[in-house]
């Protein structure tokens, strides 16, 4: 029987749903959940991006007035609050939502020949309550003092003490905390998920090493998601008891806040919080980046038509990243006083990092080099997210040591490096995935001649905006103040908050192309053939878009991996994985 | 499917390597047919991949434990109440009466096999009424959550240990009603397998955070 046990029992994992809610809202389908877990980054990085566009009109014109933020200049608070906002969301519900449950989601199983996710039910669980998250987080707005002012990354204590650090540190921070240990449950739910559908449901012949990069990139940040959410989530519970039970967990005693001692608290560290969120902070990095990566290997090959080059070492690459990720965390609290011993390990883990990015980036560069490359608006992408990965990348060596940490940290040069690396370098990967997938998700091509613009738009726009944070963190530019008038040596500078505001509006403005991109794609962009691209994973083997259970009863048997390009003698220049025509240097 | 399962013939469909076996009920549905292999595969690794997710946590709470009562001269000790030994021995004691309960049901033995599984519900739900006592007990003492960061953590970690161990008495409830219904035919074995060892992973982390607390005072 074996394997046409799956093909006359021709019953789906699951029965297509006919309700609308059962197909759209309720789903179980992990095609429809990853829609709807790109429609959630899609709307959050709206939210985050309008709140980044407040502060930058704040830094570049302190007293002007703005619409929607009450009358007069916008207060110092409101400023912290909305900084806080954006790097929550952006963090949280666009960089983890996106690349993991997003695309991860839609691609993973088809990719892997599955026809769903190994639990379905709870996959539809872990959107939901991530949506409930966005919606507990966003509801911070519009409570008693408003969002908090804590910073994504909530450092006690002046998150433990509730309102009276702060408008917005009440009830807003409360939600905060909350909304943070829903989008962990979530995440870990996800995270199992992704595991185990890895790990138990590939097709026949889909061995690991055959595997395309982007399931090794979901699987080892589905790994790291796994070890790093409990921890946050810990962390979390801690926080609210300190802030609701009254213990002292993160909060010292002697405090005076406000002009008024804080007798009710005592022998608590700070620094407990810091080390907590920072076991997690660091991975989470990866957790945003690793899933680019996988969609930058995959669209570097496809369209330069070339095997991606050494694919074990693009594999080892990422597994020491993840590793690599956990023994970093103290590089984010050099300037805690901590001993410079303990400095000097994270230090030295820290630059070790470098090496696995090196090979990784080597090998992108390899896979283009002599390629007949096709410069599409996802390839476009995909070398956008190398660029942005590198040029990132090399200000971490900088910020990796503490004798330049200790000068840098809070600067702008910070800003400017992890908006780079992580941020943007992230979301060009989320461009290309979107781009490159589209055709799947939604059966119709999108907007070659708009992708472009969209993407000469972008691409010297973000480097526009984060490039001049570096000169104004190297001329000792603090950051996340609302206001330095009156700091004589930073007067000068002024011109070049101006100019990054100014390329922040036409960036924020151009990314309306991408929107309407999308949505006039969606309906009017004509239509995709079964593979578009003529990529060789099986994701492009089902019609697009795919039936409800990916292969229509008929589970698909691999032969090749994933980089089938340019075979000789083959009948095109690319293999299908499910092809079974021989080629002859097949090494993996 | 479901035919050849109750009627303990030789399931032929591979259920290891390559995976692509797609059965009917798979996945979260419950229900009778499940093969075995990959659906016993893929809810064996699951369940441990949230077995990892939960000691992450319990991880965490342990370091900030260590370090919490090393950072200040106001850790006083916890005097345990002698009524968590009863507790854990109640909990042990459903680990064994678990382990029984599997080996009726492999041996087919369902009335022994619905004795043993009532044992264990019955155990589970006295440790957490048990749990609460001690609860009851510290208040009693004048011991609250904000004592002292002794009894924050005692509340902390018996608190979050029992949320997840109600988990594991919910899914116990479910399987002893599916027995007594006998109804926990061999396509449920892997629900049985993989609620003993979520009910074990309990059992083990409470022997665990006993220590924690006992020796680390």
């Amino acid at each position: 029987m074996g394997h046409t046990a799956g093909t006359h029992d021709a019953h789906a994992v699951h029965e297509a749903p006919q309700s609308f809610i059962r197909k759209y809202i309720f789903s179980y389908d992990h095609k429809v959940i990853g829609i709807q877990y790109w429609f959630l980054a899609l709307t959050a990085v709206f939210v985050g991006m309008a709140l980044s566009l407040y502060m930058r009109l704040r830094l570049a014109w302190p007293s002007a007035h703005f619409p929607l933020l009450g009358s007069g200049p916008m207060t110092p608070e409101t400023y912290l609050s909305l900084l806080t906002m954006h790097g929550t969301i952006m963090v949280f519900f666009v960089l983890t939502t996106a690349p993991q449950g997003g695309f991860g989601n839609y691609a993973l199983p088809i990719q892997i020949g599955a026809a769903d996710m190994a639990f379905p039910f709870l996959n539809m669980m872990s959107f939901w309550v991530t949506f409930v998250a966005f919606a507990v987080m966003v509801s911070a707005f519009f409570v008693t003092g408003g969002a908090p002012l804590g910073g994504w990354t909530a450092y006690p204590p002046l998150s433990a003490l509730g309102a009276i650090t702060g408008p917005g540190e009440g009830t807003g921070m409360t939600l905060w905390i909350i909304s943070i240990a829903l989008f962990c449950v979530g995440a870990l739910l996800g995270a199992l998920n992704f595991i185990a559908t890895t790990i138990d449901l590939r097709t026949k012949g889909m061995s690991l090493m055959r595997m395309p990069l982007t399931v090794w990139a979901w699987f080892i940040t589905a790994i790291l998601g796994l070890l790093a959410f409990g921890v946050l989530l810990a962390g979390g519970i801690l926080l609210l008891m300190d802030r609701l039970a009254g213990t002292s967990f993160f909060i010292p005693g002697g405090l005076v806040v406000s002009e008024q001692v804080m007798v009710s608290h005592s022998g608590g560290s700070p620094l407990l919080w810091q080390h907590l969120f920072w076991f997690f902070g660091h991975p989470e990095v990866y957790i945003a980046i690793l899933p680019g990566m996988g969609a930058a290997s995959q669209i570097l090959s496809v369209f330069s038509r070339k095997p991606i080059f050494g694919y074990r070492a693009m594999v080892y690459a990422m597994l020491s990243i993840g590793i690599l990720g956990f023994l970093v965390w103290g590089h984010h609290m050099f300037i805690s006083g901590m001993s410079p011993y303990s400095a000097m390990a994270f230090s030295v883990m820290t630059l070790s990092i470098g090496v696995p990015s090196a090979i990784k980036t080597f090998n992108w560069i390899g896979t283009m080099w002599g390629g007949k490359i096709r410069f599409t608006a996802p390839m476009l992408y995909a070398i956008g997210f190398v660029s942005l990965f590198v040029s990132g990348g090399l200000s971490g060596i900088f910020l990796g040591q503490p004798s330049l940490d200790l000068y840098l940290h809070d600067t702008y040069f910070v800003v400017g490096h992890f908006h780079l690396v992580m941020g943007v370098a992230a979301i060009f990967g989320m461009f290309a995935g979107t781009t490159y997938w589209f055709p799947k998700m939604f059966g119709r091509m999108m907007h070659e001649g708009l992708g472009k613009l969209h993407f000469w738009i972008t691409f010297p726009g973000v480097y526009a905006i984060f490039m001049p944070m570096h000169y104004l963190g190297i001329a000792g530019h603090m950051r996340r103040y609302a206001d330095t008038t009156g700091v004589n040596y930073l007067a000068a500078l002024q011109p070049v908050h101006v100019f990054i505001t100014v390329a922040a509006i036409i960036t924020i403005s151009a990314q309306l192309l991408f929107v309407i991109n999308i949505f006039w794609s969606m309906f009017k962009g004509p239509k995709a053939t079964e593979n578009p691209w003529e990529a060789t994973t099986l994701e492009w083997t089902v019609p697009s878009p795919p039936p409800h259970d990916n292969f229509g009863g008929k589970m698909p048997v691999v032969y090749h991996g994933a980089y089938e390009y340019s075979v000789p003698g083959a009948a095109k220049d690319y293999v299908m994985q499910t092809s079974p025509e021989a080629v002859p240097h097949s090494g993996h | 499917m479901a035919d050849t399962a109750a009627r303990n013939e030789p399931q032929l469909y591979i259920g290891g390597g390559g995976g692509g076996v797609r059965e009917r009920d798979f996945g979260d549905y419950g229900g009778s047919g499940l093969p075995p292999g990959t659906a016993r595969r893929v809810y064996r690794t699951g369940m441990w991949m949230a077995l990892v997710a939960i000691s992450m946590l319990f991880v965490a709470f342990t370091s900030a434990y260590v370090v919490r009562s090393g950072l200040s001269d106001d850790w006083q000790p916890l005097a345990l109440p002698p009524l968590v030994w009863w507790n854990t021995l109640a909990l042990l004691l459903s680990s064994f009466t678990m382990e029984q309960t599997r080996r009726a049901l492999t041996e087919g033995q369902r009335t022994a096999c619905n004795r043993w599984i009532l044992a264990t519900v019955v155990l589970g739900t006295v440790f957490v009424a048990g749990q609460l006592l001690v609860w009851r007990t510290l208040v009693s003492r004048g011991i609250y959550v904000a004592t002292n960061p002794s009894s924050s953590f005692f509340y902390l970690l018996t608190g979050a240990h029992g949320l997840h161990l109600l988990g594991g008495l919910i899914a116990l409830l479910y399987v002893a009603l599916e027995a007594w219904r006998y109804r926990l035919g061999p396509a449920k074995r892997t629900l049985v397998e993989v609620t003993a060892l979520y009910w074990h992973f309990m059992d083990g982390l409470w022997v665990y955070l006993l220590l924690l607390v006992w020796l680390w005072r």
